[in-house]
Protein backbone atom coordinates (compact mmCIF):
# COMPACT_ATOMS: atom_id res chain seq x y z
CA UNK A 1 0.00 0.00 0.00
CA UNK A 2 1.13 3.43 -0.84
CA UNK A 3 2.29 5.56 2.12
CA UNK A 4 0.23 8.66 2.69
CA UNK A 5 2.10 11.95 2.41
CA UNK A 6 1.94 13.77 5.11
CA UNK A 7 3.17 17.57 5.05
CA UNK A 8 5.55 19.01 6.80
CA UNK A 9 4.58 22.43 7.21
CA UNK A 10 6.42 25.48 9.23
CA UNK A 11 4.09 27.59 10.60
CA UNK A 12 5.63 31.46 11.90
CA UNK A 13 2.89 32.26 14.69
CA UNK A 14 2.67 35.71 16.37
CA UNK A 15 3.00 35.18 20.04
CA UNK A 16 0.17 37.52 20.91
CA UNK A 17 -2.92 36.33 18.73
CA UNK A 18 -2.02 33.29 17.15
CA UNK A 19 0.15 31.50 19.13
CA UNK A 20 -2.77 32.28 21.85
CA UNK A 21 -5.07 31.08 19.08
CA UNK A 22 -3.42 27.62 19.01
CA UNK A 23 -3.14 27.12 22.48
CA UNK A 24 -7.22 27.53 22.67
CA UNK A 25 -7.98 25.29 19.61
CA UNK A 26 -5.41 22.66 21.95
CA UNK A 27 -7.29 23.35 25.20
CA UNK A 28 -10.39 22.78 23.42
CA UNK A 29 -8.94 19.59 21.93
CA UNK A 30 -10.21 20.48 18.45
CA UNK A 31 -9.25 18.58 15.89
CA UNK A 32 -6.13 19.51 13.98
CA UNK A 33 -3.85 17.79 11.82
CA UNK A 34 -0.10 17.02 12.70
CA UNK A 35 1.42 18.37 10.20
CA UNK A 36 2.33 21.90 11.61
CA UNK A 37 5.68 22.87 13.16
CA UNK A 38 5.29 26.06 15.05
CA UNK A 39 7.61 28.88 15.52
CA UNK A 40 6.61 30.89 17.74
CA UNK A 41 7.96 34.63 17.23
CA UNK A 42 6.94 37.91 19.05
CA UNK A 43 5.19 39.91 15.89
CA UNK A 44 4.41 38.14 12.49
CA UNK A 45 6.62 41.49 10.91
CA UNK A 46 9.53 40.27 12.41
CA UNK A 47 9.57 37.37 10.19
CA UNK A 48 12.33 38.59 7.41
CA UNK A 49 11.64 37.12 4.03
CA UNK A 50 14.81 35.12 4.32
CA UNK A 51 13.41 33.09 7.02
CA UNK A 52 10.71 31.81 4.96
CA UNK A 53 12.83 31.57 1.92
CA UNK A 54 15.18 29.32 3.86
CA UNK A 55 12.37 27.34 5.10
CA UNK A 56 11.43 26.95 1.72
CA UNK A 57 14.80 25.94 -0.03
CA UNK A 58 15.61 23.21 2.64
CA UNK A 59 12.38 21.47 1.56
CA UNK A 60 9.51 22.38 3.85
CA UNK A 61 6.00 21.78 1.83
CA UNK A 62 4.09 24.54 3.44
CA UNK A 63 4.83 27.66 5.14
CA UNK A 64 2.45 29.15 7.33
CA UNK A 65 2.54 32.95 8.86
CA UNK A 66 -0.24 33.70 10.78
CA UNK A 67 -0.77 36.93 13.08
CA UNK A 68 -3.55 39.17 14.84
CA UNK A 69 -5.99 40.44 12.19
CA UNK A 70 -5.21 44.10 10.26
CA UNK A 71 -6.25 46.71 13.08
CA UNK A 72 -5.34 44.28 16.04
CA UNK A 73 -1.84 44.09 16.00
CA UNK A 74 -0.42 44.35 19.82
CA UNK A 75 2.37 46.21 18.40
CA UNK A 76 -0.23 48.70 16.58
CA UNK A 77 1.37 47.91 12.92
CA UNK A 78 3.32 45.25 12.95
CA UNK A 79 0.87 43.20 10.61
CA UNK A 80 0.53 45.68 8.15
CA UNK A 81 4.12 45.94 7.28
CA UNK A 82 4.24 41.89 7.54
CA UNK A 83 1.20 41.95 5.15
CA UNK A 84 3.28 44.31 2.92
CA UNK A 85 6.50 41.78 3.07
CA UNK A 86 4.33 38.73 2.35
CA UNK A 87 3.09 40.56 -0.56
CA UNK A 88 6.40 41.57 -1.88
CA UNK A 89 7.61 37.98 -1.42
CA UNK A 90 5.18 36.35 -3.16
CA UNK A 91 5.81 38.64 -6.03
CA UNK A 92 8.84 38.01 -6.07
CA UNK A 93 8.97 34.48 -6.24
CA UNK A 94 5.87 33.97 -8.72
CA UNK A 95 7.98 36.59 -11.32
CA UNK A 96 10.93 33.72 -11.34
CA UNK A 97 7.82 31.38 -11.75
CA UNK A 98 7.96 29.00 -8.65
CA UNK A 99 5.25 28.04 -7.18
CA UNK A 100 3.86 30.79 -4.58
CA UNK A 101 0.97 28.39 -3.39
CA UNK A 102 2.79 26.56 -1.00
CA UNK A 103 2.75 29.74 1.11
CA UNK A 104 -0.05 31.16 3.23
CA UNK A 105 -0.89 34.36 5.28
CA UNK A 106 -3.40 34.19 7.56
CA UNK A 107 -4.94 35.98 10.62
CA UNK A 108 -5.57 34.25 13.31
CA UNK A 109 -6.66 35.82 17.00
CA UNK A 110 -6.39 34.78 20.00
CA UNK A 111 -10.18 33.64 20.54
CA UNK A 112 -9.87 32.22 17.76
CA UNK A 113 -9.06 28.48 18.58
CA UNK A 114 -11.60 26.99 15.89
CA UNK A 115 -10.27 28.97 13.00
CA UNK A 116 -6.55 28.08 13.70
CA UNK A 117 -8.12 24.61 13.36
CA UNK A 118 -9.55 25.21 10.53
CA UNK A 119 -6.76 27.43 8.87
CA UNK A 120 -4.04 24.53 9.69
CA UNK A 121 -6.63 22.00 8.44
CA UNK A 122 -7.43 24.00 4.94
CA UNK A 123 -3.56 24.84 4.15
CA UNK A 124 -2.89 20.96 4.84
CA UNK A 125 -5.12 19.47 2.55
CA UNK A 126 -3.52 22.26 0.05
CA UNK A 127 -0.55 21.41 0.23
CA UNK A 128 -1.24 17.55 0.43
CA UNK A 129 -3.12 17.96 -3.32
CA UNK A 130 0.16 20.07 -4.29
CA UNK A 131 2.39 17.07 -3.27
CA UNK A 132 5.85 17.29 -1.52
CA UNK A 133 8.30 20.44 -2.47
CA UNK A 134 10.17 19.09 -5.22
CA UNK A 135 13.16 20.86 -3.61
CA UNK A 136 13.03 18.11 -1.22
CA UNK A 137 15.15 15.62 -3.69
CA UNK A 138 17.09 18.41 -5.78
CA UNK A 139 20.77 18.59 -4.82
CA UNK A 140 20.74 21.28 -7.11
CA UNK A 141 18.67 23.34 -3.90
CA UNK B 1 10.83 75.80 -21.65
CA UNK B 2 14.03 74.84 -20.05
CA UNK B 3 16.62 77.25 -19.10
CA UNK B 4 19.73 76.17 -20.69
CA UNK B 5 23.05 77.68 -20.64
CA UNK B 6 25.56 77.58 -24.38
CA UNK B 7 28.38 77.22 -24.58
CA UNK B 8 30.42 76.95 -28.19
CA UNK B 9 32.77 74.40 -27.40
CA UNK B 10 32.39 70.42 -27.49
CA UNK B 11 30.34 68.86 -24.49
CA UNK B 12 33.50 67.69 -22.87
CA UNK B 13 35.33 71.13 -22.68
CA UNK B 14 32.19 73.04 -22.16
CA UNK B 15 31.88 71.21 -18.84
CA UNK B 16 35.10 71.23 -17.69
CA UNK B 17 35.25 75.13 -17.90
CA UNK B 18 32.44 75.31 -16.41
CA UNK B 19 33.84 73.35 -13.39
CA UNK B 20 37.03 75.15 -13.43
CA UNK B 21 35.09 78.54 -13.30
CA UNK B 22 32.68 76.77 -10.49
CA UNK B 23 36.18 76.23 -8.71
CA UNK B 24 38.23 79.34 -9.25
CA UNK B 25 35.48 81.23 -8.28
CA UNK B 26 35.20 79.79 -5.07
CA UNK B 27 31.62 78.63 -5.49
CA UNK B 28 32.86 75.00 -4.92
CA UNK B 29 35.13 73.24 -2.86
CA UNK B 30 35.33 69.99 -5.10
CA UNK B 31 34.56 68.37 -8.19
CA UNK B 32 33.72 65.06 -7.85
CA UNK B 33 33.72 63.17 -11.09
CA UNK B 34 35.70 60.37 -13.56
CA UNK B 35 39.16 60.61 -13.58
CA UNK B 36 41.92 59.36 -16.72
CA UNK B 37 43.98 56.65 -15.20
CA UNK B 38 46.76 56.06 -17.66
CA UNK B 39 45.88 54.75 -20.74
CA UNK B 40 42.47 53.68 -20.57
CA UNK B 41 41.09 53.19 -16.81
CA UNK B 42 39.11 55.77 -15.49
CA UNK B 43 38.60 56.09 -11.16
CA UNK B 44 36.30 58.40 -9.28
CA UNK B 45 37.90 61.21 -8.06
CA UNK B 46 37.46 64.23 -5.40
CA UNK B 47 39.13 67.36 -7.40
CA UNK B 48 39.83 69.92 -5.21
CA UNK B 49 42.33 71.53 -7.87
CA UNK B 50 41.94 73.75 -10.90
CA UNK B 51 44.95 71.89 -12.28
CA UNK B 52 43.33 68.65 -11.59
CA UNK B 53 40.60 68.93 -13.66
CA UNK B 54 42.53 68.58 -16.90
CA UNK B 55 42.47 65.07 -15.96
CA UNK B 56 38.80 64.86 -15.92
CA UNK B 57 36.82 62.83 -17.63
CA UNK B 58 33.36 63.67 -17.05
CA UNK B 59 31.09 61.49 -19.03
CA UNK B 60 33.59 58.92 -20.06
CA UNK B 61 31.80 55.66 -20.66
CA UNK B 62 32.92 53.66 -17.85
CA UNK B 63 31.32 52.72 -14.45
CA UNK B 64 34.43 51.79 -12.18
CA UNK B 65 31.99 52.11 -9.46
CA UNK B 66 28.42 53.35 -8.99
CA UNK B 67 29.21 56.95 -8.21
CA UNK B 68 26.36 56.44 -5.51
CA UNK B 69 27.57 54.03 -3.49
CA UNK B 70 31.40 56.54 -3.16
CA UNK B 71 29.18 59.48 -2.56
CA UNK B 72 27.42 57.73 0.34
CA UNK B 73 30.31 56.74 1.75
CA UNK B 74 31.35 60.42 1.96
CA UNK B 75 28.73 61.38 3.65
CA UNK B 76 27.85 58.43 5.80
CA UNK B 77 28.40 60.04 9.54
CA UNK B 78 27.52 63.80 8.55
CA UNK B 79 26.93 66.24 5.47
CA UNK B 80 29.86 67.40 3.25
CA UNK B 81 30.41 70.96 4.70
CA UNK B 82 31.49 72.55 1.65
CA UNK B 83 29.60 72.52 -1.18
CA UNK B 84 31.10 70.24 -3.72
CA UNK B 85 30.05 68.97 -7.71
CA UNK B 86 29.34 65.91 -8.87
CA UNK B 87 29.36 64.78 -11.74
CA UNK B 88 26.88 61.66 -11.95
CA UNK B 89 24.97 59.24 -14.59
CA UNK B 90 21.34 59.18 -14.13
CA UNK B 91 21.23 55.76 -12.12
CA UNK B 92 24.23 56.35 -10.07
CA UNK B 93 22.26 60.42 -8.92
CA UNK B 94 19.23 57.44 -8.26
CA UNK B 95 21.02 55.03 -6.90
CA UNK B 96 22.49 57.82 -3.93
CA UNK B 97 18.70 58.92 -3.81
CA UNK B 98 18.22 55.38 -2.55
CA UNK B 99 20.74 55.33 0.13
CA UNK B 100 19.62 58.94 1.28
CA UNK B 101 16.40 57.33 1.93
CA UNK B 102 18.09 54.99 4.24
CA UNK B 103 20.03 57.14 6.08
CA UNK B 104 22.94 56.47 4.47
CA UNK B 105 24.08 59.79 3.23
CA UNK B 106 23.33 63.32 2.75
CA UNK B 107 22.57 65.24 -0.37
CA UNK B 108 23.57 68.73 1.80
CA UNK B 109 25.78 70.75 -0.34
CA UNK B 110 25.81 68.93 -3.39
CA UNK B 111 25.28 70.41 -6.70
CA UNK B 112 24.51 67.78 -8.96
CA UNK B 113 25.78 67.76 -12.79
CA UNK B 114 24.21 64.93 -14.27
CA UNK B 115 23.34 64.13 -18.21
CA UNK B 116 20.80 62.55 -20.81
CA UNK B 117 22.86 59.03 -20.89
CA UNK B 118 24.04 56.67 -23.40
CA UNK B 119 25.25 53.78 -21.54
CA UNK B 120 28.52 52.77 -20.28
CA UNK B 121 30.82 50.60 -21.62
CA UNK B 122 31.70 46.83 -19.33
CA UNK B 123 34.71 47.17 -16.99
CA UNK B 124 36.12 44.72 -19.34
CA UNK B 125 36.64 45.86 -22.42
CA UNK B 126 39.25 48.75 -21.60
CA UNK B 127 41.81 45.14 -21.78
CA UNK B 128 40.00 44.91 -25.86
CA UNK B 129 42.35 46.10 -28.45
CA UNK B 130 39.31 47.81 -30.16
CA UNK B 131 38.37 49.97 -27.08
CA UNK B 132 39.44 53.15 -28.39
CA UNK B 133 37.17 51.77 -31.35
CA UNK B 134 34.31 51.00 -29.09
CA UNK B 135 34.52 54.78 -27.60
CA UNK B 136 34.18 56.68 -30.60
CA UNK B 137 31.40 54.65 -31.69
CA UNK B 138 29.95 55.38 -28.52
CA UNK B 139 29.63 58.53 -29.32
CA UNK B 140 28.38 58.56 -32.68
CA UNK B 141 25.66 56.17 -31.02
CA UNK B 142 25.00 58.58 -29.04
CA UNK B 143 24.57 61.53 -31.20
CA UNK B 144 22.34 59.48 -33.26
CA UNK B 145 20.61 58.61 -30.25
CA UNK B 146 20.65 55.06 -30.67
CA UNK B 147 21.70 51.88 -28.82
CA UNK B 148 25.34 51.53 -28.53
CA UNK B 149 25.95 47.96 -29.64
CA UNK B 150 29.40 47.71 -26.74
CA UNK B 151 27.34 49.16 -24.03
CA UNK B 152 26.49 47.06 -20.98
CA UNK B 153 22.97 44.87 -21.73
CA UNK B 154 21.56 46.59 -18.56
CA UNK B 155 22.19 49.91 -20.39
CA UNK B 156 20.98 49.00 -23.75
CA UNK B 157 17.37 47.91 -21.85
CA UNK B 158 17.44 51.31 -19.48
CA UNK B 159 14.51 53.52 -19.58
CA UNK B 160 15.75 56.32 -17.17
CA UNK B 161 18.22 57.63 -19.08
CA UNK B 162 17.25 60.86 -18.29
CA UNK B 163 17.93 62.06 -14.63
CA UNK B 164 15.50 63.22 -12.01
CA UNK B 165 17.38 65.23 -9.10
CA UNK B 166 20.20 67.09 -11.08
CA UNK B 167 20.50 70.51 -10.69
CA UNK B 168 22.40 70.52 -13.70
CA UNK B 169 21.44 68.24 -16.77
CA UNK B 170 23.93 67.63 -19.98
CA UNK B 171 22.48 67.18 -22.84
CA UNK B 172 23.98 64.50 -24.69
CA UNK B 173 21.19 61.95 -26.43
CA UNK B 174 20.79 63.05 -30.13
CA UNK B 175 22.89 65.96 -29.77
CA UNK B 176 24.32 66.15 -33.31
CA UNK B 177 26.48 68.93 -32.82
CA UNK B 178 28.47 67.11 -29.55
CA UNK B 179 31.84 68.49 -30.67
CA UNK B 180 31.14 71.92 -31.22
CA UNK B 181 28.43 72.82 -28.78
CA UNK B 182 27.47 72.18 -25.65
CA UNK B 183 23.96 72.61 -24.14
CA UNK B 184 23.66 72.72 -20.40
CA UNK B 185 20.03 72.80 -18.83
CA UNK B 186 19.58 74.51 -15.30
CA UNK B 187 16.79 72.39 -13.73
CA UNK B 188 16.46 74.52 -10.25
CA UNK B 189 17.80 77.97 -9.04
CA UNK B 190 20.79 76.57 -7.11
CA UNK B 191 22.03 76.14 -10.98
CA UNK B 192 21.00 79.47 -12.05
CA UNK B 193 22.49 81.04 -9.31
CA UNK B 194 26.14 79.44 -9.74
CA UNK B 195 26.32 80.20 -13.23
CA UNK B 196 26.02 83.64 -12.90
CA UNK B 197 29.55 84.91 -13.84
CA UNK B 198 30.20 82.14 -16.42
CA UNK B 199 30.46 83.23 -19.64
CA UNK B 200 27.85 81.64 -21.59
CA UNK B 201 24.85 82.24 -23.59
CA UNK B 202 21.28 81.65 -21.76
CA UNK B 203 17.66 80.83 -23.50
CA UNK B 204 15.05 78.57 -23.05
CA UNK B 205 14.77 75.34 -25.12
CA UNK B 206 12.77 72.45 -24.40
CA UNK B 207 14.73 69.69 -23.06
CA UNK B 208 12.82 66.77 -23.68
CA UNK B 209 13.18 66.37 -27.78
CA UNK B 210 12.27 63.53 -30.23
CA UNK B 211 15.39 61.98 -29.77
CA UNK B 212 15.26 61.21 -26.53
CA UNK B 213 11.25 59.66 -27.16
CA UNK B 214 12.90 57.84 -29.71
CA UNK B 215 15.65 56.38 -28.26
CA UNK B 216 12.98 55.23 -25.29
CA UNK B 217 11.20 53.50 -27.52
CA UNK B 218 14.54 51.50 -28.80
CA UNK B 219 15.21 50.57 -25.12
CA UNK B 220 11.84 49.77 -24.93
CA UNK B 221 12.51 46.68 -27.38
CA UNK B 222 15.94 46.10 -25.92
CA UNK B 223 14.88 45.57 -22.79
CA UNK B 224 12.02 42.92 -24.15
CA UNK B 225 14.65 41.24 -25.65
CA UNK B 226 17.06 41.02 -22.60
CA UNK B 227 14.58 39.58 -21.37
CA UNK B 228 13.13 36.55 -23.45
CA UNK B 229 16.98 36.22 -23.51
CA UNK B 230 17.26 34.71 -19.96
CA UNK B 231 13.24 33.35 -20.17
CA UNK B 232 12.41 35.23 -17.28
CA UNK B 233 8.69 34.41 -18.35
CA UNK B 234 8.88 30.96 -17.15
CA UNK B 235 12.08 30.57 -15.31
CA UNK B 236 10.90 28.74 -12.49
CA UNK B 237 13.41 26.30 -9.60
CA UNK B 238 14.50 24.38 -12.84
CA UNK B 239 15.72 27.75 -14.72
CA UNK B 240 17.47 29.37 -11.33
CA UNK B 241 19.41 26.40 -11.34
CA UNK B 242 20.79 26.41 -14.47
CA UNK B 243 21.18 29.98 -14.71
CA UNK B 244 22.46 30.20 -11.28
CA UNK B 245 24.33 26.95 -11.78
CA UNK B 246 27.52 28.28 -12.95
CA UNK B 247 27.81 30.95 -9.27
CA UNK B 248 30.81 30.89 -7.50
CA UNK B 249 29.31 32.46 -4.69
CA UNK B 250 31.56 35.47 -4.53
CA UNK B 251 29.22 37.62 -3.45
CA UNK B 252 30.63 40.13 -5.41
CA UNK B 253 27.13 41.08 -7.06
CA UNK B 254 26.30 42.39 -3.65
CA UNK B 255 29.30 44.10 -2.86
CA UNK B 256 29.43 46.53 -6.19
CA UNK B 257 25.56 46.68 -5.35
CA UNK B 258 24.88 50.15 -4.26
CA UNK B 259 21.63 49.60 -2.88
CA UNK B 260 23.26 46.81 -0.66
CA UNK B 261 24.75 49.15 2.03
CA UNK B 262 24.35 46.89 4.83
CA UNK B 263 28.25 46.05 6.49
CA UNK B 264 27.40 43.13 7.78
CA UNK B 265 25.68 41.34 5.47
CA UNK B 266 22.93 38.36 6.41
CA UNK B 267 24.28 36.31 3.92
CA UNK B 268 27.89 36.79 5.06
CA UNK B 269 26.68 35.75 8.78
CA UNK B 270 26.72 32.63 9.96
CA UNK B 271 23.20 32.43 9.93
CA UNK B 272 22.99 30.32 7.32
CA UNK B 273 26.00 28.86 7.43
CA UNK B 274 26.22 24.91 6.99
CA UNK B 275 27.04 22.79 10.23
CA UNK B 276 28.67 19.38 9.57
CA UNK B 277 25.86 17.40 10.44
CA UNK B 278 23.23 19.94 8.31
CA UNK B 279 25.56 18.56 5.37
CA UNK B 280 25.12 15.27 6.31
CA UNK B 281 21.42 15.50 6.48
CA UNK B 282 21.12 17.23 2.98
CA UNK B 283 22.98 14.88 1.78
CA UNK B 284 21.50 12.06 3.37
CA UNK B 285 17.83 13.47 2.27
CA UNK B 286 18.84 14.95 -1.63
CA UNK B 287 22.13 11.89 -2.31
CA UNK B 288 24.25 14.91 -3.15
CA UNK B 289 24.39 18.48 -2.84
CA UNK B 290 25.26 21.23 -4.61
CA UNK B 291 29.04 22.96 -3.44
CA UNK B 292 28.98 26.19 -2.67
CA UNK B 293 25.13 25.50 -1.10
CA UNK B 294 22.56 28.11 -1.37
CA UNK B 295 23.53 30.20 -4.16
CA UNK B 296 19.95 30.38 -5.39
CA UNK B 297 18.76 31.27 -1.87
CA UNK B 298 21.30 34.01 -1.68
CA UNK B 299 19.99 35.84 -4.94
CA UNK B 300 16.21 35.37 -4.37
CA UNK B 301 16.82 36.50 -0.76
CA UNK B 302 18.57 39.68 -2.07
CA UNK B 303 15.37 40.11 -4.77
CA UNK B 304 13.18 40.67 -1.60
CA UNK B 305 15.58 42.67 -0.02
CA UNK B 306 16.56 45.23 -2.36
CA UNK B 307 14.88 44.37 -5.64
CA UNK B 308 12.17 47.54 -5.67
CA UNK B 309 14.95 50.08 -5.29
CA UNK B 310 17.37 48.48 -7.74
CA UNK B 311 18.29 50.96 -10.19
CA UNK B 312 19.10 49.25 -12.88
CA UNK B 313 23.49 49.81 -13.10
CA UNK B 314 24.19 46.85 -14.18
CA UNK B 315 27.13 46.72 -11.85
CA UNK B 316 26.29 43.61 -10.34
CA UNK B 317 26.49 41.54 -14.39
CA UNK B 318 29.52 43.95 -15.07
CA UNK B 319 31.78 42.11 -12.36
CA UNK B 320 30.37 38.82 -12.46
CA UNK B 321 33.35 36.33 -12.80
CA UNK B 322 31.48 33.70 -14.62
CA UNK B 323 28.86 36.15 -16.27
CA UNK B 324 25.81 35.85 -14.78
CA UNK B 325 23.10 37.85 -16.37
CA UNK B 326 22.46 39.27 -12.42
CA UNK B 327 21.06 42.60 -13.29
CA UNK B 328 18.41 41.66 -16.15
CA UNK B 329 16.88 39.38 -13.47
CA UNK B 330 16.66 42.27 -10.91
CA UNK B 331 15.50 44.94 -13.67
CA UNK B 332 12.82 42.11 -14.20
CA UNK B 333 11.88 41.17 -10.57
CA UNK B 334 12.23 44.71 -9.85
CA UNK B 335 10.04 45.97 -12.58
CA UNK B 336 7.40 44.00 -10.92
CA UNK B 337 7.82 44.75 -7.20
CA UNK B 338 7.79 48.33 -8.12
CA UNK B 339 4.48 47.96 -9.38
CA UNK B 340 3.39 46.50 -6.94
CA UNK B 341 4.18 49.19 -4.38
CA UNK B 342 3.52 51.94 -7.21
CA UNK B 343 7.27 52.96 -6.61
CA UNK B 344 9.95 54.44 -8.84
CA UNK B 345 13.63 54.25 -7.28
CA UNK B 346 15.59 57.47 -6.94
CA UNK B 347 12.65 59.44 -8.08
CA UNK B 348 12.28 60.93 -4.67
CA UNK B 349 14.04 61.60 -1.70
CA UNK B 350 11.06 62.65 0.57
CA UNK B 351 9.27 59.35 -0.84
CA UNK B 352 9.79 56.39 1.96
CA UNK B 353 10.90 53.24 0.63
CA UNK B 354 8.03 50.59 0.15
CA UNK B 355 8.86 48.13 2.82
CA UNK B 356 9.20 51.07 5.51
CA UNK B 357 5.46 52.19 5.08
CA UNK B 358 2.20 50.77 4.38
CA UNK B 359 -1.63 51.42 3.64
CA UNK B 360 -4.79 49.98 6.01
CA UNK B 361 -6.14 48.95 2.55
CA UNK B 362 -3.78 47.40 0.38
CA UNK B 363 -3.40 43.77 -0.36
CA UNK B 364 -6.71 43.03 1.60
CA UNK B 365 -6.88 39.66 -0.56
CA UNK B 366 -4.07 38.37 1.18
CA UNK B 367 -4.02 37.01 5.03
CA UNK B 368 -6.81 34.13 3.87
Amino acid sequence: MKEQFTPKIVGFLCNWCSYAGADLAGAAKLEIMPSLTVIRVMCSSRIDPNLVLTTLLLGADGILIAGCHPGDCHYDKGNYYARRRFALLKKVIKTLKIDPERLQLSWVSASEGKRYAEVVNQFTEKIKKLGPNPIQTNPYL
Amino acid sequence: MDKVLKINKSVEKGIIDLLKFLLESKKINGVFTLRKLGQNNVDYALITDVSGLDNAVPFYPLMPANAGKMLSHFTLKKPIEKPIAAVVRPCELRAFIELVKREQGSLDNFLFISSSCGGVLPIKSVEQKDFDKQISNYWNFVKNADISTDIRPTCKACEYFTPFNADITVSLIGEKKLDKECRIFLNTDKANQIVKGFNGEISEEEFESSEISSLLEKRKAEKKKLFDEIHIENLGLEGMVEVFGKCIGCHVCSRVCPICYCILCDFESATYDYSQSDYEKELHKKGGLRLPPDTIFFQIGRLTHISFSCVGCGMCTDVCPVDIPVAAIFQKTGEETRQLFDYLPGKDVEETIPVMIFKEEEFTELGE
